[in-house]
Order: C-alpha cells, then structure tokens, then sequence
C-alpha cells in the first residue's frame, strides 16, 4: 500500500441527497484534514502498516496476523441480521486524523475540538465525569483523568497507550476474555484494532462518578474498531458509559468493537452505552465480561441508532456468588435491524444472572432479541430470570424473539417472560384528552415502556436517551 | 344575569363501525349547571362522552358540538382538553412507566401553554409551583400523597383510579367536565369522597355533565337538571324530582311510556 502523501486522497464531499438527514441531529460532518488515512481494504500490508505505525511489539502483532487468517477463514455470519450490505473492500481500516494525543481539549486541532463541542463532551466532562476519552476515526485524539483518581492507582487510557505504558498487564488479558477466533468480527477486531480503553481500577477503589468513552467516525467508509480492556480489581467498583455517532452517508461504514472486561472477587463493573451511530453504519460488535467470587456485572445497553446492530453483551459467571445483569433498550425504525440481546454462561454454582430486554419497533423498523442463558453441568444452585418485552409502534412494525436455553443442570431455577404489546389506541386516547398532543402522548408511553431501564442510568443519561426517544417520536404521527 | 352557554348539542348523531348509537341529542350546559344524565346500560350515555371528547374510533353522522362558541367536533381531542373540556374516564387507562406527578405536569402544562398563547392570564407551572399546587390539591382532595410517584393508573384500584380522575380535574381546572359513570364500581366511602372532591372543584364558572346509571351519586352532587337518555335520544329532561322519579318506578316504567308515546 502507499505511504506517500496521507492525507488528501479521494476526498468526496457531495451532500448525501437521498438520506433524510432531518431528524438525525448528529448526521454533521467535517472536511477531512488527516495525518494519515490507509487506502480502501484489508491486507495483510494493513494490517502490518497498523501495527508499524503504532510502534508496537511484535507479540501484538503476531495476534493481529493470526486474527486476519480467522477473519479470512470464517464465513459470513447468516443467523442473523442481514449483513449482505457490507463490502470489506470498501472501507478504510485506518485513519489517524492527528498526529498526536491532546492531553487538554485546545490541543486537538480545532474542527474536531468543535465536533466533540458540538456533541457536549467536554461540558459533559466539567460537569459529571471523572474521565473522557474521545476517539475520532481511528485513533481516541483527547484523554483525561481526574487527578485524585489517577493519584489513587486509577488508569484510564487509550488502548495503544495502555499496551505501551502496562506491557504486561494488557499482554496478561488482551483477547483472553473474547479471543481473537470467537466470530468473525472479533477476529476483523483483532486483526485492525485502534483506539478503545484501557481501564485498571485497583483493589478496593470505587470510581464515584462515570468515565466516559465517546466514539465518532467522520470519513466515508470508515471502519472503526476499538478495543476496550477493562480490569476491576476486587472490591473495586467503575461505571464505564460510551456513546457513538457518525455522519450520515448514502454509503456504509462499519464499527466493530471488542470489549473484554475483568470483574474480579466483590468487584463491581456498570458499563453503559448510549449508541446513536447513523443509518448507515453496520454495528457489529463484541462485548463480554468474566465476574469471578461475588462480582457483578452490569451491562446496560442503549441500541438507538445504526443501520444494523447485533450486539448481545455476555457474562461468564466464573465463581459462585457472581452476577450478571443485561438491561438492553433497542429502537429501531424505518430501514433499521436492532438484533440484540444477551449471553450469560453459568459457569460456577450459585450464580445468578437476569436479562431484561425492550424494543421499540418503528414504521418498518424490526427489532429482535436474541439472548442466550447456558447453566453448565454443576452449576447448582445458579439462578437466571429473563424479561423481554417489545412495543410496536405502526401496524408494519416487526419484533421477533430467540431466547435460547442451554441448561445442564437440575438443581436452577430458570425464568422467562416475553411480551408485545402495541401503542393502544385507548392510551393516546387518555392522554390526548388531557392537553397532550398526539406526538408528545407518543413520546411518553415509549418512555413510560423503557422507564424500568431509565431509572437505571444516571441522571444526565437517562434525560438524554429520553430526549432521543422524543426527537425520534417527533413526525411518527399524523 | 342571563346564563352563558358553555356546551351546546346539536341534533347530533353518531355511532362506531357503521352502527349509529346517538340518534339526535339536544343538550344545553350553561355556566354553573350541574346536568344528570341518566339511562339504562347501552342507551348511548358514554358514547356522547366519548364523542364530545373527540375519540377517535367514534364517527359523527351529523349534527354539532360548540364549546365556547367554537365548533369543536373539527378539532383533536387534546385541543377540545385545551380549550377547558374535560372527560373523567369510566375506565381509566394505564400508562406503566410514567409517573402521575410527571403526567399531571405534562398535562397541566399543556393546558395552561395553550391558554396562555389565547391571550388568557395563565401561566406554564414552574416545577416549584406545580409541587406545591400538587400537594395543595392532594391535600383538598384527601387523596394519599404517594399517588404522585406511582405510575398513571398502573395497578390502581376502582377506588384510586377515580380519585386520580378528580386529582387531574383538579390540576388541569377544565371549565366542562364530563363525568362518565364515575361513580361505578366504588364501595359507599369511595363514592362520598369522589363527590366531594367535585363539589368542592365544581365552581359557578363551570358546567358538569354527570352520566349515571343509578340515582345514587345524585345523593351527593346536586343535579341542576336531570336527563334520561334511551335508544340514543334524551327521552325526558327535568329538574332533581325526575332522578327520584326514575329511582322509585325504574327505567322499564320509562321504557313503557316511551314507546306508548311514540306510538
């Protein structure tokens, strides 16, 4: 591939006229300045160029190669969601828009600075973070931490930065928890990662407030794979939340994330997302966390964008005592599949895990849920409860559901409830004749249907994915 | 001081899925006039509810509704409910996951927003004193504080649910209430504290439309006139003496003369 000049090449900036950008308040984009942009495909030449360039050491990029042979081996996933739409040769694996890291917000350069202000990050940040790190394309161009946190032991650091600062504690974990082989898009992960998180909280310390991870693609084509590894020490606490959008484009990008998490001994771990990408990028990502003796684990899911997502966050529960816990809010409307769910493998006796899954389906939007609850043969005692409940907004909407019991074990209990319901008639009815507008009557049964997740975010998140579901209500009556 | 009418009907009929259920209501509220509308189960009491309400299921075939001077059957049910009319539900809808505090807020707002761009002297409840009116109500109304952080109408009781009825007429200060059986499933107690949370919002700027079946409620709230409705038609309209009438003979006795009149 070439090395020559990086940056300006095949710049195309026609306004994407057959995409209705009008209720996506995100779909801004940026005129591309980079410090580097790889061409279009993968190659093991890529995949080398990656590596080379983050100056890395040569066990990682051995696990890189190895895992662009799996990706080359394995077939398409077709279990799922349509991925007929993605072509590997159309998308740039890399780009690095800045030379450099900034360390304050003034030192990434400006048109960025103004994305992220434009997303409230760094406001977000003064206000209610403990640390931000933001990545653009490829490569996370801001980090921060608060002081007292890093005094304490706390570290929270891109993953390139992680591997070059603790060597050996990202060698000791990285692609333990979800190998480089797991499926195909942890494999394409592996092969291409850039950015992500590197989190280590030491034993006994609890993070009082989230740090924030927040993900954009700008360029057309983008592929964005970042890698997070987080490590809870024991008795350790962390609430993690990221966010995700992009431009809107009449072509597709992908992200594909994996994110491995350490929950050890009494150690507790929240990890959020609010993903609101754009309709036109396929959202392929895995997410899995191991709790060992009395940890738990807590993945709270908001799947509201995208143009596909199959994302199921699982938790092996390794020792007794530990817990997992999936709440997963999916909306999907017009030309949207939200396929997601959750995975939890009992592992040890007398652990627990509850799952609690809602979707809104949209115009022609479909939504499925796809979980899987596998008890192991002595696994007693363990315990696993699943809700799913799924809302249909327009007669054409769609849901389905798979939940998928794998028990080998007598001595569980097991729960399962599923529900769909529909938008009554008789509900907007009642609240319209109370003053409230159609619309407004529509934003709040939806609210109302996804408050017992809500309830579960902070403040700050829970008005946002609020607003979100009003801005995405607004127009779906008349 | 001439009586200033709130409500008018008109000749109106209307029905649901092709079948006409209200055969030609003639009706008349003035300001400060409590109507009785009674009649047997069926007679088309609650679809005149439903219908002045705006439900969307329900067709009108001819015939006109004017509120206030405004012929309302062309506008949406929550532009009838900002212009003051109000529709206590015979059977409440749940609405899970939205608290009652956060609904009356929204509602109540919605109300005053749409009043104070008519040019009246309301204004949007500030969080700060929408609590303290909520509470102040609560209060009047002898409805338990705790109502306010449940979800609307969600695992109610009879009881509650028609309570949290006269608690949103309260908060919203609608100036014509329609009152849809609100006194069914409610054991003696119930029935005594809702009426007297009526009497006590009932104001002489407003006008009640009281649908009942039975004279009981009637004991409590002081119909200015009362109606019975049959077969979709008012069939007899007078004062207080007609519930007591109707209470000692039944509406089979009605029923009977009705026909030997149309005869």
């Amino acid at each position: 591939m070439s090395t020559t000049d990086p940056t300006k090449r095949e710049l195309r900036f026609e306004p994407a006229q057959e995409v209705d950008v009008s209720d996506y308040q995100f779909g801004f984009r940026d005129e591309e300045d980079y410090f580097f942009k790889s061409e279009k495909g993968l190659t093991e030449e890529v995949v080398r160029r990656i590596s080379e360039m983050k100056d890395e050491p040569e066990w990682m990029l051995d696990f890189r190669l190895k895992a662009l042979e799996y990706f080359n081996r394995r077939p398409m996933p077709d279990w799922g969601a349509d991925l007929s739409g993605i072509d590997f040769d159309d998308i740039y694996y890399y780009i690095r828009p800045s030379e450099q890291q900034g360390k304050t917000w003034d030192d990434i350069p400006a048109y960025i600075k103004e994305t992220f202000d434009k997303l409230g990050i760094p406001e977000a940040e003064k206000k209610y973070l403990a640390g931000v790190g933001a990545q653009y394309e490829s490569e996370v161009v801001y980090h921060s931490l608060r002081e007292d946190l890093e005094e304490m032991g706390v570290v929270f650091l891109d993953m390139d930065s992680g591997l070059r600062e603790y060597p050996e504690l990202v060698k000791q974990y990285f692609g333990t928890i979800i190998p480089a082989n797991d499926n195909k898009f942890a494999a394409l992960n592996s092969a291409v990662w850039s950015g992500g998180s590197f989190v280590y909280i030491p034993e006994g310390v609890r993070v009082d407030v989230p740090l924030q991870a927040y993900f954009r693609i700008n360029a057309e084509n983008m592929g964005q794979f970042e890698r997070t590894l987080i490590i809870c020490e024991p008795g350790s606490y962390v609430h993690y939340v990221e966010g995700c959008t992009a431009p809107i484009y009449d072509t597709n990008s992908l992200h594909s994330a994996v994110v491995e998490i350490v929950v050890k001994d009494d150690a507790r771990c929240r990890y959020t997302t609010i993903q609101n990408w754009s309709q036109n990028v396929y959202n392929l990502v895995t997410k899995r966390a191991a709790a060992y003796r009395n940890a738990t684990m807590e993945w709270v899911d908001g799947n509201l964008g995208s143009k596909v997502t199959m994302k199921y966050p699982a938790v092996m529960l390794m020792e007794p005592g530990a817990r997992g816990e999936v709440l997963s809010v999916a909306f999907a409307k017009d030309g949207m599949h939200q396929d997601a769910g959750s995975k939890m493998t009992h592992v040890a006796p007398n652990t627990s895990s509850q799952i609690i899954s809602k979707s809104i389906s949209k115009g022609l939007g479909r939504s499925s849920y796809r979980g899987l609850v596998k008890i192991n043969k002595g696994a007693k005692g363990s315990r696993s409860n699943v809700v799913c409940d799924a809302l249909l907004i327009d007669e054409e909407s769609r849901t389905d559901t798979y939940p998928y019991m794998e028990i080998e074990e007598d001595d569980v209990s097991i729960g399962h409830e599923a529900t769909v319901s529909k938008v009554a008639d008789e509900q907007l009815f009642y609240l319209q004749s109370r003053g409230i507008s159609e619309e407004e009557a529509m934003s709040m049964i939806v609210n109302g249907f996804i408050e017992p997740i809500t309830k579960e975010l902070p403040l700050e998140y829970a008005v946002e994915l609020n607003r979100l579901i009003q801005l995405e209500m607004e127009g779906s009556v008349g | 001081m001439s009586k200033e009418p709130l409500l008018i009907i008109e000749d109106l009929h209307a029905g649901i899925e092709g079948q006409e259920i209200l055969k030609g209501v003639n009706l008349t509220v003035n300001r400060g006039e409590i109507h009785a509308m009674m009649g047997p189960n069926g007679s088309g009491k609650s679809t005149l509810a439903y219908v002045v309400a705006g439900h969307p299921n329900y067709e009108v075939h001819a015939g006109r509704v004017t509120y206030k001077g405004e012929n309302v059957l062309e506008l949406g049910p929550d532009e009838r409910a900002q212009l003051g009319l109000f529709l206590a539900f015979q059977y409440p809808t749940a609405i899970p996951g939205v608290t009652m505090a956060n609904f009356l807020r929204v509602a109540a707002n919605s109300v005053r927003q749409a009043r104070s761009e008519a040019g009246q002297d309301v204004e949007v409840f500030t969080p700060r004193e929408f609590r303290r009116t909520l509470r102040e109500r609560m209060a009047q109304l002898n409805i338990d504080e705790s109502i306010a952080t449940r979800y609307l109408n969600d695992g109610f009781s009879g009881g509650e649910k028609k309570r949290a009825e006269i608690l949103q007429m309260a908060m919203i200060e609608p100036e014509m209430c329609i009152m849809d059986e609100t006194d069914s499933g409610l054991d003696i107690d119930a029935l005594r504290t809702v009426s007297d949370g009526v009497n006590k919002l009932f104001t002489e700027q407003m006008g009640m439309l009281l649908i009942t079946h039975y004279q009981r409620m009637l004991n409590y709230i002081s119909p200015t006139f009362v109606h019975v409705m049959m077969d979709g038609r008012i069939v007899r309209s007078g004062g207080p003496e007609v519930a007591a009438e109707l209470e000692e003979k039944g509406y089979d006795w009605l029923k009977d003369q009705v026909t030997a009149g149309a005869a």
